[in-house]
């Protein structure tokens, strides 16, 4: 394959990708309420946002539930994480594969068997239950990165910490943190854009009024989507777009040591 | 000691994963196989053979496997060009599959409508430039065009990963002992492939085969799928037994992808992170 089709490939891959995203974001601007008509250009979808008090209740809702389950996710993940390695192979294949049941299950599945737990044991649908279920998809994705880096530990290092008198927390934190750092820090943004994206799991554990981006937006989908939702989730596209540019541009800490420990 | 104290680290994890993924999972058993008074009854999982039950099923089995048969044609030669570019530069070809999913989902999904109508813009398209225009919105073209849309980075990135991973020598090995392009990707690079492949299928036949969704949003709520199915019992007619009793059917199908690619991935090589 020449390179000039190689890249026409990836432009054509690529466009397909993020159309979607240019539909949004010009819908964004439009003046009329239709998905299919071009109204005229307009700002005012974004001025309304912030006085519509029931968006403005489903995107804190939407963050106070990433953030909190991607918080605990991974520290219950990174801490499972280390101590999976420590098991034999017998045990640590079980959970391990245990670990892998919400990922390669249905989300249809998860979500109802976690709303019929929910009915089973009278638990009142709100926001705890969203929160439960966001925490337990979000562990496999901070196991599975934090994992990895563990096997690159060089466990004499953790030894020689130890040797030379720091206590096993305090060598855990200077040693061997550090290293795996990178691992939870892309487990916990992995775990944060997961609940955020999620629409299926949500919609099976929520009560009735509590609503999510995603829900609210479900609940729209028939009597027409709100285009001030265009506008929300335009504005925030591109500012998780601007930040992965600077993350990017900045020099990165994980890459550094890799480095270190490679020269 | 010091060991024993690391594998109580796992308790708060353990305890999470018997009471939020092993416990709910015996629900689903539970309440698929016993009726509204409680009585054991194989009533809600042989349902599926209604034809209303079957015909959804069948109709997810043939555009899930459409989806993920596209969605490995279109990924295999862009994870080897990805591949042959920036080798192990993970990190961006992740962030570049990963980044669509801050705009939502369903909004991602809705937005395909808006290109495909009838009068939409491909179709305006189209017409500028004097082609035949698509009639494919609300027909289960759409359907598997969302779920090619939605999960080609879930066969992507496995495949993307395995092929990273391929040692050059190899391939200059092969080279060297006269195979010639062909013959080194047919004996090299696709069996070693292998991995990324079963995981990439996996990771788009699960979700395509079990959406509401898609289904839902781009093929006009007229095709039911055996997700769609689902969701309405628990949600419309709150017939979890039911619902259940059909999930259980569901799951088998769950099941015996998730043995597929634990036989061919023991070392979990073509996991997507």
């Amino acid at each position: 394959m020449s390179n000039i089709l190689k890249k026409i490939y990836i432009v054509l891959i690529f466009l397909f990708l993020y159309a979607p995203m240019a539909v949004l974001i010009v819908l964004s601007f439009n003046e009329s309420k239709s998905r299919s008509k071009w109204g005229g250009f307009t700002f005012k979808w974004y001025a309304k946002l912030l006085s519509d008090s029931d968006i403005m209740e489903a995107l804190f809702t939407t963050l106070m539930l990433a953030l909190l389950s991607s918080l605990i996710a991974t520290f219950i993940g990174t801490i499972a994480a280390i101590a999976i390695m420590s098991f034999k192979k017998g045990m640590r294949t079980l959970v391990l594969g245990i670990t892998n049941i919400p990922m390669l299950n249905a989300e249809i599945v998860t979500g109802i068997s976690l709303m019929l737990l929910f009915i089973f044991f009278k638990v009142k649908f709100g926001f705890t239950t969203i929160l439960l279920a966001h925490i337990t998809f979000n562990i496999p994705y901070v196991i599975l990165s934090v994992m990895p880096r563990i096997k690159q530990l060089n466990p004499s290092s953790y030894e020689a910490a130890m040797d030379l008198g720091a206590s096993p927390f305090k060598a855990f934190m200077k040693v061997v943190f550090p290293d795996i750092l990178p691992g939870v820090f892309s487990g916990l943004l992995m775990a944060f854009t997961m609940s955020i994206d999620d629409f299926i799991i949500t919609h099976f554990t929520k009560g009735a009024g509590v609503d999510t981006l995603s829900t609210k937006i479900y609940s729209q989908v028939r009597k027409g989507i709100d285009p001030k939702m265009y506008a929300l989730s335009s504005i925030i596209f591109v500012s998780v777009l601007v930040l992965l540019i600077l993350v990017n541009l900045l020099p990165n800490a994980g890459r550094k040591t890799k480095a270190e420990k490679k020269g | 000691m010091k060991n024993k104290f690391v594998k109580l680290l796992s308790l708060p994890y353990l305890i999470w994963s018997a009471g939020f993924i092993i416990i709910p999972l015996i629900m689903v058993f539970y309440y698929g196989l016993t009726d509204k008074s409680g009585r054991l009854t194989f009533a809600n999982v042989a349902s599926i053979t209604l034809p209303v039950h079957f015909k959804s099923l069948i109709i997810a089995l043939l555009l899930s496997l459409i989806s993920t048969v596209i969605c490995l044609l279109l990924s295999y030669p862009l994870a080897m060009i990805l591949a042959s570019m920036n080798k192990g530069n993970n990190k961006l070809m992740i962030l570049i599959f990963v980044l669509p999913m801050w705009m939502n989902f369903l909004l991602r999904t809705l937005a395909w409508q808006t290109l495909l109508e009838n009068e939409g813009v491909i179709n305006t398209i189209l017409q500028l430039l004097h082609m035949p225009t698509l009639k494919i919105i609300n027909t289960p073209y759409a359907i598997v065009f969302g779920m090619i849309y939605n999960f080609l980075p879930f066969m992507v990135l496995p495949i993307y990963n395995v092929l990273c991973k391929i040692d050059g020598n190899l391939l200059n090995a092969a080279r060297d002992l006269g195979a010639n392009e062909v013959q080194t990707f047919l004996k090299v690079t696709l069996p070693l492939s292998v991995p990324g492949i079963i995981s990439g299928i996996t990771m788009v036949f699960v979700p395509a085969l079990t959406t509401f969704v898609i289904s839902d949003l781009l093929g006009g709520s007229k095709i039911l799928l055996i997700g769609n199915v689902i969701e309405q019992e628990f949600t419309l007619n709150s017939n979890w037994h039911l619902g259940s009793g059909l999930s259980i059917v569901l799951m088998l199908f769950i099941i015996i992808s998730m043995i597929a690619s634990a036989v061919f991935d023991k070392d979990g090589e073509g996991s997507a992170l």
